[in-house]
């Protein structure tokens, strides 16, 4: 009408079909996640249907499939995670109050802050590496025998072997480099979360800039950086290649320091102190382990483990998952 | 408790009133903790310094027994072998890795850019709140459970029912498709939630202009918003294409270890990462050219994987800055 | 907003709030007559004073209801209510708007101008939690209706932003978007499409050697001429500008300005601003919005010079807003 020209029939139905079509596999697209978890974990359970018992908990390895249980793997991640958490936790806060607090905007914390996110991109394998030659082995400058640094606490003694080598201390601090990235990010973004009022408040009442993180800014951020810091740690967890380029070893006995209750720590309170030096297996390694063995009855060993390390997995990302949704919502300033 | 004017005049400061600024243990302190902080947030330089310097100082004595000519120009990659056998060349160990990394990325890409669509574009903010978790903890699953997946799973029920019963190809064990299949699968949720992010940051007033000139919303997502977001979009992919290359467990499981030149994806092939797994489970004495051989494998797979991170966050930054 | 002096079966007695009730001697002058001239028509309407428009002046409020289809408005508001969430945003606004004419909506911020506008082409749809009551009609069909299609509808009305909004594409490509989706594929078919809307939004000349440029690349006020270009490819009766030149320089405001009064020769126009100057310049018809009413609606002139509401008054003499 009004132009020159003519825009040619509309097929209008044509479009719209079109258009629920798209939406439709948009949709399928996004659930086909959820069905396959849902694939993964129904499968794994029916492979590990009659295999995870309380015996399957409460046993070491054995080479054969009917004996084998996660009582090592349990203790070596429960080892793991704590160090990792007790490294991690406060170099990781420490760093992002630095960043978000103390540097203003100069080169150096922008060099830092590109630097962090190239490290989360790392492959983790490339950590493990990193682990092997500075932990495990120390370069190899303490020779091929390796010392013993011994300390003497009175009632015992503290034996720290020089390189760490194959122990849960080497495997936390490699684990600790590789998430420390993750939970910095996550505690900057809790920190720059909570209003400038309250510093302004604190610091006009005469406290001085630590003391007003310390005791307003930390603790307002808190519920944030706890969350980063689970989801960290659930990482760490499920992380396999590291360990075993630290030598975690696949075939373990025994709970690092030989503690495996409390009976233990009454009897020798000196082995809290030289466990982390023990050797250690964990979840994710023991679960490698036996699916690459080829007797028939470790495919249903590996399913149990699998299934284990899911529901631990599954719960602490839950647990994190909604502690940060509460958190977002209640949190109105 | 009695507040008393001795209690509030702590600072031998405040008694006289002067303001001059002078020793104190409170800026000592002060200072101490500084330096303390700095000291963690360094850290993350401190590795990777440390990273480059572990990874390049045992390359270069790898380069001592090997010469880069047959680290790049030979095609077999036989460090177990013997004598005149040991071959070092690391196409074998690329076209692996990058043959796993290219099926996961046409599964995986796909996938996650109409999820993160279906999110950006159409999805109500119950629906997100529900989608959301359920792909962060995809995201959380150990990636030794993708591979456990894809050997009693993908391949037994999936791949040979309908590729060697049905086609009559022949499919191995251990094989790149069912590698791919599962590592595509976990780097949904990358893709997912980097491309969402960069959808969401086009205006919406492109959005609203397509619908004013009659647009459905395929229109709008596929002809404007897509486009408009394609950097951002493409970061991601690298992104994730990276982290298939990079990704550890479940190809060791499910590819296999064979290090031949091979572009079958129904047969076993080796990748970097599997490889370095293989070597360090295996009774390699540190020192030997098969251990050092490892470092010259792991600084590729850095370099390749830090190459592509640079390029996505550049990309990203620019995108980011694009639409500010 | 509607008085009706005598009943009138399609537009539904409304108890009015305003006080312009007991107005009923407005606009006695086009009454009757002088109407049949509002009709499209394909002799040029005139182009210079607003003078020239008076007696064509229709307005609801007072506009017997004759049955003379020729008159028909072309987009026409029956007691429309609209809300976000729970907040009612617009009551009750009854308005004609007559073809081939260029409206302007005035008003303060937030007097609802703009999402009176907005709900003309439904562009309030994809706003999550909003709700209309009351009717909007285009050509007399109500556009809220469950069976209307509202690609449709938008390729019919279609709208301009405050902001520009040019794709990050070509400049051809822009303005070939709307014909594209529609299904046309023939490059040749789109060139020319490009070319006549490029014409008419007067920016040919300009851009006509680098087309295939980002649009982006262009100067603020291009971009918003490219927009209006785009706008006009889809073939449509109305344009919906929102505030089209707020953010250019006085030179380009001009040259909307002046592609404005080009447009109304083939299109019906109605344009928000907070620019009482711009609404002076560019409208036959001004409408003066306030807390979300329409509070008066008249030949600009008439509004500008002899207001009759006390609040447009003090809205045209600087008292608030």
């Amino acid at each position: 009408m009004s132009l020159g020209f003519d825009i040619p029939a509309d097929d209008l139905a044509k479009r719209h079909r079109k258009e629920r079509v798209f939406e439709w596999i948009c949709l399928s697209a996004l659930w086909a996640g959820v069905v396959i978890l849902g694939i993964l974990v129904l499968g794994t359970t029916y492979q590990a249907w009659g295999w995870l018992d309380w015996q399957f908990l409460t046993s070491w390895d054995s080479r054969k499939p009917a004996e084998a249980g996660l009582l090592a793997p349990l203790w070596g991640s429960f080892w793991i995670l704590t160090l990792t958490a007790l490294f991690t936790i406060p170099v990781g806060l420490g760093a992002a109050v630095y960043l978000e607090e103390y540097s203003s905007d100069t080169w150096m914390r922008r060099i830092i802050q590109v630097n962090l996110s190239n490290l989360a991109g790392v492959p983790s394998i490339v950590y493990g590496i990193l682990g092997m030659t500075v932990f495990v082995r120390a370069f190899g400058i303490f020779g091929s025998e390796g010392k013993k640094l011994v300390i003497e606490l009175g009632i015992t003694q503290w034996t720290i072997p020089l390189p760490f080598g194959r122990c849960v201390v080497s495997g936390a601090l490699t684990l600790t480099l590789l998430v420390l990235p993750t939970v910095i990010v996550a505690a900057q973004e809790a920190l720059r979360g909570i209003p400038a009022s309250i510093r302004h408040a604190s610091l006009a009442l005469g406290a001085t800039k630590w003391q007003t993180i310390r005791h307003q800014v930390i603790p307002a951020a808190l519920p944030g950086i706890l969350t980063g810091v689970i989801l960290a740690m659930s990482r760490a967890m499920g992380e396999a290649a590291p360990l075993i380029l630290i030598g975690a070893l696949t075939y373990v006995a025994f709970a690092p320091g030989r503690i495996d209750s409390l009976d233990d720590v009454f009897k020798d309170p000196g082995a809290i102190l030289n466990a982390p030096f023990d050797t250690f297996s964990a979840l994710p390694i023991q679960v490698f382990s036996w699916i690459s063995r080829p007797k028939a009855g470790f495919q249903h060993v590996s399913a149990a483990g699998i299934i284990v390390l899911l529901v631990v997995l599954i719960t602490m990302n839950s647990v994190a998952i909604y502690a940060r949704q509460r958190f977002r919502t209640k949190l109105k300033w | 408790m009695s507040v008393t004017p001795d209690s509030l005049t702590t600072s031998p400061a405040s008694q006289s009133n002067s303001l001059v600024r002078r020793f104190s243990l409170t800026a000592f302190k002060e200072a101490i903790i500084k330096g303390l902080l700095f000291g963690c947030a360094f850290l993350s330089i401190f590795t990777t310094i440390a990273i480059i310097w572990v990874l390049l100082t045992n390359t270069l004595s790898f380069f001592e027994d090997v010469s880069l000519a047959e680290f790049l120009g030979d095609t077999r990659w036989t460090p177990q072998f013997e004598g005149e056998q040991k071959h070092f060349g690391i196409w074998p160990l690329i076209t692996g890795t990058f043959l796993v990394a290219i099926i996961a990325a046409s599964i995986g890409l796909p996938l996650g850019l109409l999820s993160a669509i279906y999110l950006s574009e159409y999805a109500s903010p119950k629906m997100r709140n529900i989608a959301k978790p359920i792909l962060e903890i995809l995201a959380g699953i150990p990636t030794v459970v993708f591979g456990y997946f894809a050997l009693v799973f993908v391949t037994p029920f999936v791949l040979r029912p309908i590729l060697q019963t049905m086609l009559g190809f022949e499919v191995g064990i251990y094989n790149a498709l069912s590698a791919g299949i599962v590592v595509g699968i976990m780097i949904v949720p990358t893709v997912c939630s980097l491309s969402e992010d960069a959808l969401r940051v086009v205006p919406n007033g492109l959005r609203e202009a397509a619908y004013a000139l009659g647009s459905t919303k395929l229109d709008v997502s596929v002809r404007v918003v897509v486009p408009a977001a394609l950097s951002g979009i493409i970061a991601s992919f690298l992104l994730a294409f990276s982290r298939a290359v990079g990704e550890t467990m479940a190809v060791t499981i499910a590819a296999g270890q064979q290090p031949v030149l091979n572009i079958n994806p129904l047969q076993s092939v080796e990748t970097m990462t599997a490889f370095i797994v293989n070597i360090s489970l295996g009774d390699t004495p540190a020192g030997s050219i098969e251990y050092k051989s490892l470092y010259a494998v792991a600084f590729t797979l850095f370099a390749l994987t830090l190459t592509m991170n640079i390029i996505s966050q550049w990309v990203m930054r620019r995108y980011r800055e694009e639409y500010q | 907003m509607t008085l009706n002096s005598s009943p009138q079966p399609e537009t539904p007695s409304v108890p009015t709030p305003g006080p312009n009730n007991d107005s009923p001697d407005m606009n006695t002058a086009n009454k009757s007559g002088v109407v049949p001239k509002l009709r499209p028509t394909d002799e040029q309407p005139p182009t210079t004073a607003l003078g020239q428009f008076a007696k064509l002046f229709q307005n609801s409020r007072n506009e017997p209801g004759v049955p003379n289809p020729d008159q028909a408005p072309k987009i026409e508001a029956q007691d429309l209510c609209f809300f976000y969430g729970e907040k009612q945003a617009l009551f009750n606004v009854t308005i004609k708007v007559p073809p081939r004419s260029v409206t302007a909506f005035i008003g303060p911020s937030g007097c609802g101008k703009s999402t009176f506008l907005r709900t003309l082409n439904r562009m309030n749809d994809i706003i999550e939690g909003t709700r209309l009551a009351g009717k909007a009609l285009f050509d007399g069909q109500d556009i809220y209706a469950p069976n209307v299609d509202v690609v449709q509808l938008r390729k019919k009305v279609g709208m301009v932003f405050q902001k520009s909004t040019p794709f990050p594409k070509s400049i051809f490509d822009n303005v070939a978007y709307g014909p594209m989706i529609a299904g046309q594929r023939n490059r040749r078919v789109l060139g020319e499409i490009v070319e006549t809307c490029l014409k008419r939004a007067a920016l040919w000349n300009e851009v006509k050697d680098r087309l295939a440029e980002s649009a982006l690349a262009l100067s603020g006020g291009q971009q918003q001429r490219l927009c209006i270009a785009r706008s006009l490819a889809t073939n449509p009766d109305v344009l919906l500008m929102d505030e089209p030149a707020s953010a250019l320089d006085p030179a380009s405001t001009a040259r909307i300005e002046d592609l404005i009064f080009e447009l109304k020769q083939n299109y019906t126009i109605v344009i928000v601003t907070h620019n009482m100057q711009q609404a002076a310049r560019v409208s036959d018809f001004t409408a003066f919005f306030f807390e979300g009413r329409l509070i008066e609606i008249g030949e600009t002139q008439t509004l500008f010079t002899r207001p009759k509401e006390k609040k447009t008054e003090d809205y045209i003499t600087g008292r608030f807003g």
